[in-house]
Formats: C-alpha cells, sequence, structure tokens
C-alpha cells in the first residue's frame, strides 16, 4: 500500500481508495452480481421444494437466467401513470435502493490491516456508531416504499404503502431492542469492535449469556424478515389482495430498483446479523485450536475472513428462501398482535435479563 | 469544504423549513420536513456528534415524520390542501417566530459583547460523555420526559381504545 502511495502522490491516492469508490467497487464487484445471482438461486431453490425444476433454459443449467433477466428489465418501456406524482414517482425506487447500498460501507467483510498484518483493511470504514448508522438508514428505505405508493395514485399502491409503514415502525421497534444486546455484551457500537469482542471472549454472541443471545437472534431474525417485507410477512405486495402492493404501477427498471432494494435489505440484514451474532468474519470457535486448520493458513488471513463471512451470509440467504418456500402469509391483525404482544415485551424482558446478568455477575 | 457543507445543508435547512410552513398541501410539507431534519442530522456531524445525528434520523425522519405520513395518505388531506389561515392563527405564527428569533439574536449579540456561551464540543456530545450527563447531571429532567412520554402513551391508548359495545339483551 504505501509503494502505491508513493507512485501516485498523496492526493492521487486518496481519491482512489475513498469510500465512494471503496462502495462502488463493493455495490458493482460483490453486490450486484451477488444479488442477480440470488435471484437465481430462489427461483431454483423455490422449485426444489416445490418439485419442480426452476429456469434451466438460458445457458447450462439456467446459469445466465439472471443476464437474460436484466436485459428484458432494461429494454422494457417504463409507463409512468399520467395522474402520478412524476417527481416523487421516479425519486421513491432510488430512496429505497440508496440508503442500502450506503449501508455496505460500515459493513465489516473480512479483519482490518491491523488485525492481519499489513495489507489491505478488508472493509470500508468503521464508524464508532456503526449499528445505529445501520439501524437509521435502513429506517430510511420505508420513505421509497410509502411515496411510491403514494405517489401512483392508485388504491393498490396506496394500501400497500400503508401496510409497509405500520409494518416497518412496529418491527424497528424489537429489531432495536434486539439489537442493543449485543452491543451490551460487547461494550462498543463500532461493528468491527463488535467482533473484535467476540474474538476476543471466544464465543459468538449467539450463544453468550445463554439463552438470552439466542432469545435477541431470534428476535432479530424474525424483525429483519419482516422489515425487509419478505414472506411470510409480506403484506405490503401480497398478490392475492393487492396485486403487487407498493409497486403495481412500476414497470420495467423501476420496478426492477424495488426490487434490488428488497434483496439488497435481505443481504444488509443477514450481514448484521451475521456480524452481531455469529462472529462475523472470524472462524467458528475461534478459541479452540485444534480447529486452527479452518484458518486455512496457506490463504491471505483477509481472504479467510472474507470467505468465512460469505458463508454464513449465504446461510442466512438459504434462511430467507426456505421461509418464502414454507411458511404461508400472515394476516395483518396476526401481523400486529405478533410485533406487539410477543416480540416486543420479549425483547424487553430479554435486555432486562442481561443488564441485570452484566450487573450481577460480571 | 467543511464550510461548504455547512452552507448548503444550512440552506437546505433553511429553504425546505420554509416549503413545510408555506406549502398548502400537507404531505409536501411533511415530506419537505424530513429533508430539514436530515440536513440537520448533517450539521450535527460536521458538530461532531454523530451519534446525535444518528438519533435524529432514527427517531425524527424513521418514525414520528413515517407516522405523520401515514396518517396524512390515510385521510388522503392531501387532494385538497389546507384551507385559508384564519387571522389569530397568522398573528400567533408571526409573534412565535418574532419571539424565538428576538432570543436568538440576543444570543448572538452577547456572543460578540463578551457574554460566553459554552458551544457544543466533542467532549459534550461525544456518545459516553453525553450518557454520563444524562445519567448523573441531568437524570431528573431525563427521567421526567420518560414519565411524560408513558403517560402520553397510556392516554393515547385510552382515546384510542373502542367504547365497549353493549348489545341490547334478546328476550327470551
Amino acid at each position: 500500500m504505501q509503494e502505491l502511495r508513493d507512485i501516485l502522490g498523496p492526493t492521487l491516492f486518496y481519491y482512489a481508495f475513498s469510500p465512494a469508490i471503496k462502495i462502488a467497487v463493493v455495490v458493482f464487484v460483490g453486490v450486484l452480481p451477488l444479488i442477480s445471482y440470488l435471484v437465481l438461486a430462489e427461483r431454483k431453490i423455490l422449485g426444489f421444494i416445490q418439485v419442480r425444476t426452476g429456469p434451466n433454459r438460458v445457458g447450462p443449467w439456467g446459469l445466465f437466467q439472471p443476464i437474460a433477466d436484466i436485459m428484458k428489465l432494461l429494454v422494457k418501456e417504463d409507463v409512468i401513470p399520467n395522474k402520478a406524482v412524476k417527481w416523487a414517482f421516479v425519486l421513491a425506487p432510488c430512496l429505497v435502493v440508496g440508503p442500502a447500498f450506503v449501508i455496505f460501507a460500515v459493513i465489516p467483510f473480512g479483519p482490518s490491516a491491523a488485525q492481519t498484518g499489513g495489507g489491505l483493511d478488508y472493509f470500508i470504514t468503521d464508524v464508532n456508531i456503526g449499528v445505529l448508522f445501520v439501524v437509521a438508514l435502513a429506517t430510511i428505505g420505508v420513505y421509497g416504499i410509502i411515496i411510491g405508493g403514494w405517489s401512483s395514485n392508485s388504491k393498490f399502491s396506496l394500501l400497500g404503502g400503508l401496510r409497509s409503514a405500520a409494518q416497518m415502525i412496529s418491527y424497528e421497534v424489537p429489531q432495536g431492542f434486539s439489537l442493543v444486546i449485543p452491543l451490551l455484551m460487547a461494550g462498543t457500537m463500532s461493528l468491527q469492535g463488535i467482533v473484535g469482542a467476540q474474538l476476543e471472549q471466544g464465543r459468538w454472541f449467539l450463544f453468550a449469556f445463554f439463552p438470552f443471545g439466542l432469545i435477541a437472534f431470534m428476535i432479530y431474525l424474525i424483525a429483519g424478515v419482516a422489515e425487509s417485507n419478505r414472506n411470510p410477512f409480506d403484506l405490503p405486495e401480497a398478490e392475492s389482495e393487492l396485486v403487487a402492493g407498493f409497486h403495481t404501477e412500476y414497470t420495467g427498471m423501476r420496478f426492477a430498483l424495488f426490487f434490488l432494494g428488497e434483496y439488497a435489505n435481505m443481504i444488509v440484514i443477514s450481514a448484521v446479523a451475521v456480524t452481531l451474532f455469529l462472529g462475523g468474519w472470524a472462524r467458528p470457535f475461534p478459541n479452540v485450536e485444534a480447529l486452527s486448520f479452518l484458518d486455512a493458513s496457506f490463504l491471505p488471513a483477509g481472504l479467510v475472513g472474507v470467505l468465512w463471512f460469505s458463508l454464513k451470509l449465504s446461510v442466512f440467504l438459504f434462511v430467507y428462501i426456505w421461509f418464502r418456500g414454507t411458511f404461508p402469509r400472515y394476516r395483518f391483525d396476526q401481523l400486529m398482535d405478533l410485533g406487539w404482544k410477543w416480540l416486543i415485551p420479549l425483547s424487553l424482558v430479554t435486555l432486562f435479563a442481561v443488564g441485570l446478568w452484566k450487573v450481577l455477575l460480571l | 469544504m467543511e464550510v461548504a457543507v455547512f452552507a448548503v445543508f444550512a440552506l437546505l435547512a433553511l429553504g425546505s423549513a420554509l416549503v413545510v410552513v408555506l406549502h398548502r398541501n400537507p404531505i409536501y410539507s411533511t415530506m419537505s420536513l424530513v429533508v430539514t431534519l436530515i440536513s440537520i442530522a448533517v450539521l450535527f456531524v460536521l458538530l461532531g456528534a454523530p451519534f446525535l445525528a444518528a438519533l435524529q434520523v432514527l427517531v425524527y425522519t424513521g418514525a414520528i415524520l413515517v407516522l405523520f405520513l401515514f396518517v396524512l395518505m390515510l385521510l388522503n388531506v392531501g387532494a385538497g390542501g389546507r384551507g385559508p389561515d384564519r387571522l389569530g392563527q397568522k398573528i400567533g405564527a408571526v409573534g412565535a417566530s418574532a419571539a424565538f428569533g428576538v432570543v436568538m439574536l440576543t444570543l448572538l449579540w452577547g456572543r460578540f459583547h463578551g457574554f460566553e456561551l459554552s458551544p457544543l464540543t466533542e467532549e459534550i456530545v461525544a456518545l459516553k460523555p453525553l450518557a454520563k450527563q444524562l445519567m448523573t447531571t441531568y437524570l431528573l429532567p431525563f427521567e421526567m420526559v420518560g414519565l411524560l412520554l408513558l403517560a402520553a402513551v397510556i392516554a393515547a391508548t385510552a382515546l384510542a381504545k373502542k367504547p365497549e359495545v353493549r348489545l341490547p339483551r334478546e328476550k327470551t
């Protein structure tokens, strides 16, 4: 790195490695291909669950299907309804996608240069309010859905947008509480710091303060599925009652942006869960010497971190798809009951218990 | 760089705040209030208080204004726009903002004539000192605000609760 800096000079070096460019690289090289193949994986896995083959015509085993899909979405006609509020209609998809991509700036994909002894930082930036940053940006995504639903000037869209607003506000509360629990265990809000704390304590926070870590993780998982509007909580776009909910009137690339936002949110929520509860980029049982072959020391340490992170991430993404293939959709009052009457009290009790444990026993 | 960012977001905050007050359609007003609050959050970051900025976005733009928009859209108030302003409303608005302006100008005047203001420095607004002060120096106001909010929640629940409907007893 230092040699590179000498060659390029400090100014050029800064621009070449500034966070904005890092985000662009992560999004275009990492996240977008991941999303397009996640869609394929979803269709294949759903096919397997429903005993059919899934897409298998484009390329070997349907491997080029995402490319064909993207081409189709790009060349489709872009329709803006006559009575829509045009600027808001155009703005809404960007409001869903933008914040979701910005969150990738604080996700630690791998160890820092200091931890591996030189080389690259395998994350974009590390802010000391990391978790709050993620939650705050995630809440902005709601606006995209509400504004999209309202500006379409259609009953179905408006109902979808309203449902989404109610749902996301309800589930933000238990999600927030369940996120506080790993913070209490780690004593820091920086995401990289939380992974460091798990390494230091030699345990995933999933198993810390048993069973409270586990309960917090389950609450986060359920609230996370609800936050990303996925099955079984996909009421904002329930096709059997609302046609397609908030994106009924959207076509072509604008519809694809909503789609992209949903999948980016899935990845963000999974990445945060991996970081907070499953030890992030650290290998399983980081304090057990006998398992040190899992560190694969013939590879660069940073790369191994990224590998473990991706492995854990893909487990979560599979669980999302599995949910979709398995569970029927909730009814709206059941959804609200689950959020307000079960998850919020349960998360409060868990938070209280962990706090008490920390004060009394440690 | 910092000055440029400050200028852009300060102007954005002022401009969108004007739209909040002047626009006839309440939905547009709420949306520009979102812009105002986010610009103020950026100003917090410039002051070295990213924690306050994140909380501002999380609580105000992320939760409260979403509820505002929710209610406005549910009732579909936006369609007709707001009616004409009443005279009392106008007088009240001008009076309140004039009073606020006087307070602000007095502070500014005092600043240039030797009156020491304590600016928000990083030692005050960073996460740990802020938490410590809330739990020690300002514990009483903090708890009182909490109690007030709790009372408001209970009152809102009581108001929203449907009165029990008594069905007329069927004669046997």
